[in-house]
């Protein structure tokens, strides 16, 4: 069950990602709309991270390509934001909310542009949406894992962006605060930007999104909510059905074959 | 004697020593401000491998051009650190080795490697070679002036290049991917990271030595971090404890010329970062037992105060008079720890104290009554809400009485619907 949305936000061709020499991503096909809130899903070790790693870019492509808002990443930088998963960064780094706000406006000004007054506004804007300005000049060491998702969310709107990726955002967040941040999110959404959000809890996919994407290595099922949450696409990427895909990426491995003849 | 060589040193009499100090103060305080964004990417052992990777370069330059000049050799270093932090990276990065491993074989496979070219130059028999031993062990006493335009430059040119790409090395240094995904040229500014540390330990292993230069770029970064949150403010401290240093260094070792100026200098460095680690603010060792002292003397005045209510609540008579001994029966206090306990309340104001007995005053009162409140709320809301049996949740409501705040207590008022009874059918107190 592959829908594939016109004017996408993100499009994705014959994507296929393989790390050292193993298959993560397999020739993944898809084209998600602008203005929804969209999650991908799928098992442990499907390539959720990977999938959004190789749309922006981080990681090297062995084919495929992927494009966004109708043009190469290149292009359209500025308007992609990307939050990392909490868990992989620094929390010990010596710097302030304001200074990681302030961050989001990095790639509107380069390495050398300066930093106006303008963008200090826009970065104290940011936090006040995400209702972290009375924490402006509190260390990120002493925040809570909800504040600390609530500051790299800032720091994405404050580079005003128009398709936002989230690596798992909700991982060691309390429900309240979930809910606060999924609120958030659709504030954002209505005001038509794409955010696009790795998710692994099945029990709510269905309440925060308007599109799903399941993987598990290749693309299972990518369309709205509806059509895709049926209990046989959910079978499907959650079985193991895959432990042949497996056993291939091991014997490459083994073997130290190509994945693709050149 | 004492005071000559004291104001010799101070007023940097000889013009010798004068280019000696200033010398190893700028290289200690440029070290010190590279090594803060080592020590923030976590690549704090880099700075050793680099400074014994650079050995086998500086040989090679002697070796193909047969002189001892200060920038020809510091080019041949500059190429085999790059080389060595390059391939370490790329080791680790293709996982053909884990990144401990690359660290270790590149470190010692390059030092080998120079080693057995020094002793190659060495027994060759070309006059011009001595001295070069001293980039293992460093002589700072023997720096020239042309050392010391070479510091000079160098130190220019760390600080022009930081400023420069700052906002690129602060956005790699603390989140990589962010970094990328906004478009800042990573391959670039890790490069300029790298040349920034390979460029200083070459100037400054003649100082210090191979060994010691890690000392030299991490040492004070580690110091910086405990006093402060803020990256320039780090970066000042850093390079302001590395010049501490260096000039300790140089001071004892001219007051006691057998003594050596390297490892004084790491020394001093040391005991910077172990003062820090003791006395700094928040972070330190001491700011910590404080805090801990402070909450354990807070919880043991809170349950003195708690007994004088539950008695109280027994008796009838809430502010009645009670002997010491009487407390130690109702709760099994270490009687030292019950003493200076009635002591501090009493001065408080929140005991009254006649005679041999003790009773609450109103504003001990209204204490012991918030957290016997608290105790009581929050053993509610365990039952309710994480559904634990009534028996057990005293244990973890005598731990959490102590920490709740104002607004907590009204966020349990709101939940619990302002109750009266406890789990244990008690009256709860109300706020006063």
């Amino acid at each position: 069950m592959i829908v594939n949305a016109q004017n996408p936000s993100v499009e994705v061709h014959n994507l296929t990602v393989i790390y050292h020499k193993k298959p993560v991503l397999w020739n993944i096909d898809f084209a998600l709309p602008r203005g929804e809130m969209i999650g991908i899903m799928g098992p442990n070790g499907a390539g959720k991270s990977t999938l959004v790693k190789a749309i922006l870019g981080l990681v090297p492509l062995n084919s495929g390509h992927a494009q966004i808002l109708g043009e190469e990443l290149k292009a359209v930088r500025k308007k992609v934001s990307y939050i990392p998963q909490r868990q992989t960064i620094d929390w010990d780094f010596p710097a302030t909310v304001k200074d990681i706000a302030l961050m989001g406006r990095f790639p509107e000004r380069g390495l050398f542009g300066i930093i106006r007054k303008k963008d200090r506004e826009i970065a104290d804007w940011a936090l006040e949406q995400v209702g972290m300005a009375e924490y402006r000049n509190r260390q990120i060491s002493q925040l809570s894992g909800g504040q600390q998702q609530r500051v790299f969310l800032a720091r994405a709107l404050a580079q005003e962006a128009e398709v936002y990726l989230l690596d798992e955002p909700f991982v060691g967040i309390d429900a309240s605060t979930e809910a606060s941040i999924v609120n958030l999110l659709r504030t954002i959404k209505e005001q038509g930007k794409t955010i696009i959000v790795v998710h692994h809890d099945l029990h709510t996919a269905r309440d925060y999104f308007g599109w799903l994407v399941m993987l598990n290595a290749s693309l299972i099922a990518s369309g709205p909510v509806a059509q895709v949450f049926t209990d046989e696409l959910l079978r499907n990427t959650y079985s193991g059905k895959l432990t042949v895909l497996s056993q291939v990426g091991d014997a490459l491995r083994e073997h130290n074959f190509p994945v693709r003849e050149k | 004697m004492i005071l000559g060589v004291l104001s010799d040193f101070f007023l940097l009499r000889e013009p010798n020593l004068k280019l000696v100090v200033t010398g190893t103060i700028l290289l200690c305080a440029i070290a010190g401000f590279v090594g803060c964004f080592t020590f923030l990417r976590k690549r704090s052992l880099s700075g050793d491998v680099v400074a014994h990777s650079v050995l086998p370069g500086i040989c090679l330059a002697f070796i193909l051009s047969g002189e001892k000049n200060s920038f020809v050799l510091m080019l041949g270093a500059l190429i085999t650190g790059l080389l060595s932090l390059g391939m370490m990276e790329w080791i680790s990065r293709r996982r053909i080795a884990r990144p401990d491993t690359a660290l270790s074989l590149m470190l010692s496979g390059f030092f080998g490697l120079g080693i057995v070219l020094l002793t190659y130059i060495q027994h060759e028999g070309n006059a011009a070679q001595a001295g070069l031993d001293r980039f293992i062990f460093g002589k700072a006493a023997s720096i020239s002036s042309e050392d010391v335009s070479l510091i000079q430059i160098t130190a220019l040119g760390i600080l022009v290049l930081v400023f420069v790409f700052k906002r690129g090395l602060y956005a790699i240094s603390f989140d990589e991917e962010f970094a990328r995904s906004s478009g800042f040229p990573i391959v670039i500014l890790r490069t300029i990271l790298s040349v920034c540390t390979v460029w200083v330990v070459t100037i400054g292993i003649q100082a210090v030595g191979a060994v010691l230069m890690a000392a030299l770029l991490i040492t004070p970064a580690l110091a910086a971090r405990f006093w402060t949150q803020s990256l320039n403010a780090m970066l000042a401290l850093a390079a302001i404890f590395g010049a501490i240093a260096g000039y300790a260094g140089s001071f004892v070792s001219f007051s006691a010329p057998q003594m050596p100026t390297g490892p004084w200098i790491v020394v001093t460095a040391t005991c910077i970062a172990g003062i820090s680690m003791v006395l700094a603010p928040r972070r330190g060792i001491l700011a910590r037992w404080y805090i801990h002292r402070r909450n354990r003397l807070k919880i043991r005045n809170e349950n003195i105060l708690k007994l004088f209510y539950q008695i109280g609540e027994k008796s009838g008579q809430m502010q009645g008079r009670i002997l010491k001994e009487d407390l130690l029966n109702y709760r099994a206090f270490k009687t030292e720890q019950l003493e200076s306990g009635l002591k501090t309340l009493v001065q408080h104001d929140k005991l009254n104290h006649e005679l041999e007995s003790y009773s609450l005053s109103n504003r001990g009162l209204a204490e012991a009554q918030r957290i016997v409140r608290l105790h009581r709320l929050w053993e509610l809301y365990l039952q309710k809400y994480l559904h634990l049996a009534p028996d057990h949740v005293h244990d973890d409501a005598e731990a959490i009485e102590h920490v709740i705040t104002p607004e907590i207590e009204a966020q349990l008022e709101l939940l619990l619907g302002n109750p009266s009874i406890d789990p244990h059918n008690t009256i709860i107190p109300p706020r006063r």
